[in-house]
């Protein structure tokens, strides 16, 4: 019988903290951006003007039908080839962003086309500016309805920049690869990192639904998800 | 400096795209077959087959493929079990489409009509006949669209057996990489073959449910 010994994995917790911290760093500041490039790129797609909604099809295209790990590596040697030396951590930001920018237009997308054009009639009766309406009728309501999938593709997000360790950005599993060549305990340390995991991405569940409470209180009120 | 980039290269990774795919059909059928079980268990009558099933889903959609790739190629034989770049990746894959794919099929079990269980209930069926006879026909329809839009998912997935030293369409490319060191040219030719085999399959995946969008309306309309 094997016996699992975490003493020695468990002694470098320094170490899975750093990778930890950088996970979640990573995450949010990619999350954020790609927040804004999704929804500004899901406002290019619907604008009605040609050539723009088509750049922004090709763009959802092109980074929903290849795999991150190749894009990772595109944008890193990119970068080089073009004579730009960025650290580790930028290059993955800048694939990260780009990558959850293109789901982001989906749903954002989604959000979008399920805007009834009447409210947006009403809203403009009621003497609302352009700004206005564009806000407090549109954005927020239609980010309000696919929060939940946004919620999801944040997650995933959060776990896909364990392929960031490719390009030893020095993450969570990165850190895990350090541990387990040192210590030959892969076992324990995959085991250790897999349930490191499973807790952010709870975590970040957890913080999605109050965030959700906080930027949409309507639907705290009525106490169900629209 | 080695030579540059020639058709010797490009036949090399085409071979590599032939091995993704074959990748993809194993962790499809496999994953397929696991999580066929999955959404079964997830809407038993059993409390302890629920709760089970529920534990896998969240456990492996909560860590990332690369850390169950990981576990099982580097951390299997420390505890003596021998294993190969094929099967670690053949079998954490199917492990870990069974969970994304699982729950895409109780979703679509889920929303086929109360009534149809209710009606074939009457009809004196036992719930195995309920299942197979009546609510699964129905519940495929439903699932084509999305299944076929996770095929894509799984493609893009198996570019992590790479890490593990399986030699599929991102290994082979890091190989010639090693050779010519072209990394950004050889990088772009691998984007372009994944989307050739991820986009026929997108494009598919929306016409499918254009049709089944513009069925349930006719269905909707016939009925009210």
């Amino acid at each position: 019988m094997v016996k699992l010994d975490f003493g020695v994995i468990l002694q470098r917790w320094p170490l899975f903290l750093d990778g930890v911290l950088l996970t979640i760093e990573l995450s949010v500041i990619a999350t954020a951006l790609g927040f804004v490039v999704g929804t500004l790129s899901a406002i290019g797609r619907r604008s009605g003007i040609g050539w723009l909604s088509r750049l922004c099809g090709a763009y959802v295209e092109l980074i929903r039908n290849t795999p991150l790990l190749v894009q990772v590596f595109l944008v890193y040697f990119g970068f080089s080839s073009i004579g730009m030396s960025l650290s580790a951590f930028t290059v993955a930001l800048v694939a990260l962003t780009i990558n959850v920018g293109a789901y982001t237009t989906e749903i954002m997308r989604a959000g979008f086309d399920s805007i009834h054009r009447g409210q947006i009639e009403a809203a403009e009766c009621l003497g609302l500016t352009r700004r206005q309406v564009y806000w407090h009728v549109v954005l927020l309501p239609a980010m309000e309805r696919v929060y939940p999938a946004l919620t999801s593709q944040f997650v995933a997000l959060m776990l896909a920049t364990s392929i960031c360790s490719q390009i030893s950005a020095e993450e969570l599993t990165a850190v895990a690869n350090h541990v387990q060549s040192d210590t030959f305990r892969p076992f324990e340390t995959f085991i250790l990192v897999g349930a490191l995991y499973i807790g952010l991405s709870l975590l970040m569940r957890l913080s999605f639904w109050g965030l959700g409470n906080l930027i949409f209180p309507r639907r705290r009120r009525l106490g169900t998800p629209l | 400096m080695g030579s540059s980039l020639n058709a010797n290269h490009l036949v090399y990774l085409l071979h590599g795209a032939v091995w993704t795919i074959g990748l993809s059909l194993i962790a499809f059928i496999g994953g397929g077959a696991v999580g066929f079980l999955v959404a079964l268990s997830r809407i038993s009558p059993l409390r302890a087959l629920r709760l089970a099933s529920g534990a896998y889903v969240q456990v492996i959609q909560g860590t990332p493929l690369l850390v169950l790739m990981f576990l099982l190629y580097f951390g299997l034989p420390t505890i003596g079990i021998k294993i190969s770049p094929l099967l670690a990746a053949g079998v954490s894959l199917t492990i870990y489409v069974a969970a994304y794919i699982g729950e895409i099929w109780r979703g679509c079990i889920e929303s086929v009509p109360k009534q149809q269980w209710e009606a074939a209930e009457t009809l004196a069926l036992t719930r195995t006949q309920r299942m197979f006879k009546v609510v699964l026909p129905q519940a495929i329809q439903i699932a084509t669209p999305p299944t076929v839009g996770y095929m894509v998912q799984v493609i893009k997935a198996t570019s992590l057996a790479s890490v593990v030293g399986f030699v599929e369409l991102a290994r082979s490319g890091q190989i010639i990489n090693n050779s010519i060191f072209e990394p950004f040219i050889v990088y772009l030719i691998i984007a372009v073959l994944y989307f050739l085999m991820c986009y026929p399959l997108s494009r598919l995946s929306r016409r499918l449910e254009r049709r089944a969008g513009a069925r349930g309306q006719e269905e909707f309309s016939f009925s009210s």
